[in-house]
C-alpha cells in the first residue's frame, strides 16, 4: 500500500475529531433524524471539505487517498457525517471543479471548500435510479436562459440552511440522431421556482440531510450550464467513477468501526465462565471479520492509488465500492451476531451500524450496477 | 515572543506494556507513539499564546530519527519549526542538558514542556532545565497569561492553588487546563510538510543513570460482586478479607 507518514497524521487526527466531536451525538442526532449545522461546520474547519482541490480554490490540495482515509474514519464513527462529507466533496464540488469554467470554479468552490456552504448533485428521480437516462427533469433554452422543470429524489446536502444549491442532470434537447440530449446546470437556492424538502422516515443516515428538489418553471442564466452542452452523461459518469471510491471508503470505515464494537465486546462479555471471545465460534467471526477489511482496504487503496497517479480506475472504483459494501453488510451483521440481544438496542452502536451499512449496496449505483459495470470492463 | 516547547515521544495511553532484554528495556514492538500528553497542553497554550501576541513557536525533542513522525504532528497543530537533537533520550540529565544548550542557544522568552512524561514520569526535566539555564521554573502550571514581560500563571500546590507572577523568561512544566489539546486541521498538516525540522547533534552524551530492571505491576486479582442488597456483606469482605477497614 502507498501510505505515507502524511496519511497516518490524516488518519490519526480525523479519528481524534470523529471520536471527540462526532460520537458524543451520533446517537442522539440519529435517534431525532437531526442534521447538526454545528459538526458540519466543524468538519469544514477541519479542512474536511475541498481536500483534493487545488489551493487556489480553498481546497487543501491533498491527494486522493488522503480524501479516502478522511471518509473512511469518519465512517468508523458515524456514517451520517461521513456520508454529508462524501457527498459534499464528489458529488458536490467535484463537478464544479472537474467540469466547471475559471468563473463558475472561482465563484462556488471558496465557499464550498471552507465548508460554509454546501452543494449538492440532482440526479437521481422517482422514476430514475439504476436507469439514470430514464429520467424526465428537462432544460429548454429559451431566451439566453434555462427553464427547467421536474423534480429530483434522495438528494443529499439538498434542503438544509446550509445548502446553497445543486447541480442538476436535464435533458436539454434533442440530439441530431433523435436521442435525448443530456446537459447538466447550476442551480442556486433562492431561484424562482426552485424548492427543496427534506425527506423524513429513513431508516438509515438520519443525521445526514436527504432532500427532494423541485422545479418548476425554475429559471437561470445560460452560462449557469456545467461543461459542454451535450456532456451531462459525461460528467454524471465521472463523478459516480470518483464517487464510488468516497462510498468503498464509508462500507470500510463502517466495517473497520462494527468490528472494533465485536472485538471489545467479545472480550467483555462473560458466558459459561469465561470471555465470549475465547470461543471459537466467535473468535472464528472476529478473524474472519479482520481479514475481510484488510483485503477490502487494499482493493480500495490501490483504486486511489491509479486515481492519484493518473491512470484508469473505473473498473477498481467499481470493484472496491463493490466489495467494501458488501463487506460492510457482511462485517455489521456479524457484529450483531456477536452482540446478542444487546446487538438490537439503540443504546449500542452496532444497532446504528447495523442499518447504516444498508445504503451502501444501493447508493450511487447498486450492487448488481458495479458488477455491471466490472463486467462491460470485462468485455462481456 | 519566542516560545520554545519540548515534546516527548511517548507509547498511546492505551499501549499494553511490556519489557525486552531481560527487562531492562521497554518493548516498542506494535506500540502507537503519541506527543506527551501533558506536552501537548504545553504545545496548545504556546500556539494560543503566540496567535494572540505574536513570535513563533519551536518545539524541540530528544530523540533518535522514529520521532519524527510525533515531531510533524507538533508543526501540524502550529508550532513554526522544530529541532531534534539526534540522542537516545535515556535519563532526564542528559535530556535537559541537551534541552538548556539548544534553549540558550535560541534565546527563548518562554520554555514550556509537560509537567512529565508519561513514560518514565520523573517529571525533573523542567526543574533541571531552569537550573541549568539559571532561570526559575514552576510546576505544574495550569493557567498561564502573558502581559508585556510579565506571565500570570496559577500552579497547584498542596491542598490549593498558588497565582504568581513572574518576568519572562522562565521555565514551566504544564498540565491541564492551561488549554485544550488542538487536533491538527488538513491545512495544518499540509503546511506542517514544509516547516523546517533541523536535527542537530547531542551536546551531551554522559549518560549518568542506566535501568537495571523494570517491573510490571502485580496483575489485578479477581474482582468480587456485592449485592447492592447486601451492605453487610460488602462490609464483612473489606474487613476479613481485604483488610482495610
Amino acid at each position: 500500500m502507498h501510505i505515507k507518514e502524511e496519511h497516518n497524521l490524516i488518519r490519526q487526527s480525523v479519528r481524534d475529531f470523529a471520536e471527540q466531536v462526532i460520537h458524543p451525538k451520533a446517537q442522539e442526532l440519529d435517534e431525532k433524524a437531526q442534521f447538526s449545522e454545528d459538526i458540519t461546520r466543524q468538519m469544514g474547519e477541519m479542512g474536511l471539505m475541498g481536500m483534493v482541490i487545488p489551493k487556489k480554490y480553498g481546497g487543501q490540495e491533498m491527494d486522493y487517498l488522503s480524501y479516502i482515509i478522511a471518509v473512511e474514519e469518519l465512517a468508523r464513527i458515524d456514517s451520517s457525517q461521513a456520508a454529508t462529507i462524501a457527498a459534499h466533496n464528489s458529488l458536490g464540488i467535484g463537478p464544479i471543479y472537474y467540469f466547471g469554467n475559471e468563473i463558475q470554479k472561482e465563484k462556488y468552490l471558496p465557499q464550498l471548500c471552507t465548508g460554509e456552504k454546501l452543494w449538492a448533485f440532482g440526479l437521481t428521480e422517482p422514476n430514475a435510479g439504476s436507469d439514470s437516462r430514464g429520467s424526465k427533469t428537462t432544460a429548454n433554452l429559451e431566451s439566453g436562459k434555462w427553464v427547467i422543470n421536474g423534480s429530483k429524489i434522495f438528494i443529499t446536502n439538498g434542503s438544509s440552511k446550509m445548502s446553497a444549491g445543486a447541480s442538476v442532470q436535464t435533458i436539454s434537447g434533442r440530439k441530431e440522431d433523435g436521442r435525448k440530449e443530456y446537459s447538466c446546470i447550476i442551480v442556486e437556492k433562492g431561484t424562482k421556482g426552485f424548492t427543496s424538502r427534506t425527506m423524513k422516515g429513513k431508516m438509515l443516515w438520519r443525521a445526514s440531510d436527504t432532500s427532494e428538489l423541485f422545479f418548476d418553471n425554475c429559471t437561470v442564466p445560460e452560462e449557469n450550464l456545467l461543461g459542454q452542452r451535450g456532456n451531462g452523461s459525461k460528467i454524471m459518469l465521472s463523478t459516480l467513477d470518483r464517487g464510488r471510491l468516497s462510498i468503498g471508503a464509508m462500507g470500510l470505515g463502517l466495517a473497520q468501526g462494527a468490528y472494533e464494537l465485536a472485538l471489545k465486546y467479545a472480550k467483555e462479555r462473560h458466558q459459561f465462565g469465561q470471555a465470549i471471545g475465547k470461543f471459537q465460534a466467535i473468535a472464528f467471526k472476529i478473524s474472519d471479520m479482520a481479514t475481510k477489511i484488510e483485503a477490502a482496504r487494499r482493493l480500495l487503496y490501490h483504486a486511489c492509488w491509479l486515481v492519484d497517479t493518473g491512470q484508469p480506475f473505473s473498473k477498481e472504483a467499481a470493484m472496491a465500492k463493490l466489495y467494501c459494501s458488501e463487506v460492510a453488510r457482511e462485517v455489521a451483521d456479524e457484529a450483531v451476531q456477536v452482540h446478542g440481544g444487546y446487538g438490537l438496542m439503540k443504546d449500542y452502536d452496532i444497532e446504528r451500524f447495523y442499518r447504516d451499512q444498508r445504503i451502501l449496496q444501493i447508493g450511487e449505483g447498486t450492487s448488481e450496477i458495479q458488477r455491471l459495470v466490472i463486467s462491460r470492463h470485462l468485455g462481456i | 515572543m519566542k516560545i520554545l516547547v519540548c515534546i516527548t515521544h511517548v507509547p498511546d495511553t492505551t499501549s499494553k506494556i511490556a519489557f525486552t532484554d531481560d527487562n531492562t528495556k521497554f518493548d516498542k514492538n506494535g506500540v502507537q507513539f503519541i506527543i506527551g500528553p501533558y506536552d501537548d497542553y504545553a504545545l496548545a497554550r504556546a500556539v494560543e499564546l503566540k496567535e494572540a501576541h505574536g513570535g513563533s513557536v519551536t518545539v524541540l525533542n530528544v530523540g533518535t530519527a522514529e520521532t519524527e513522525p510525533t515531531i510533524r504532528k507538533a508543526l501540524a497543530i502550529g508550532a513554526d519549526d522544530a529541532i531534534r537533537v539526534d540522542a537516545e533520550p535515556l535519563d532526564s540529565y542528559s535530556v535537559a542538558r541537551n534541552i538548556a544548550h539548544y534553549a540558550k542557544e535560541g534565546a527563548y522568552d518562554l520554555i514550556l514542556m509537560g509537567r512529565e512524561s508519561i513514560d518514565f514520569n520523573s517529571g525533573l526535566v523542567h526543574g533541571m532545565v531552569g537550573e541549568l539555564l539559571n532561570l526559575p521554573s514552576f510546576s505544574p502550571v495550569m493557567q498561564l497569561d502573558i502581559e508585556g514581560d510579565t506571565a500570570k500563571m496559577s500552579r497547584e500546590i498542596e491542598g490549593g492553588k498558588e497565582f504568581l507572577e513572574v518576568k519572562l523568561p522562565f521555565v514551566a512544566g504544564c498540565q491541564e487546563p492551561i488549554a485544550e489539546w488542538k487536533i491538527p486541521n488538513m491545512r495544518g498538516i499540509m503546511t506542517a510538510r514544509t516547516k523546517p525540522l533541523n536535527v542537530v547533534p547531542a551536546t551531551e552524551e554522559t549518560v549518568q543513570v542506566s535501568a537495571e530492571k523494570f517491573e510490571l505491576p502485580p496483575e489485578k486479582g479477581e474482582v468480587k460482586l456485592v449485592d447492592p442488597e447486601n451492605p453487610a456483606e460488602l462490609v464483612n469482605l473489606l474487613n476479613n478479607e481485604a483488610k482495610v477497614l
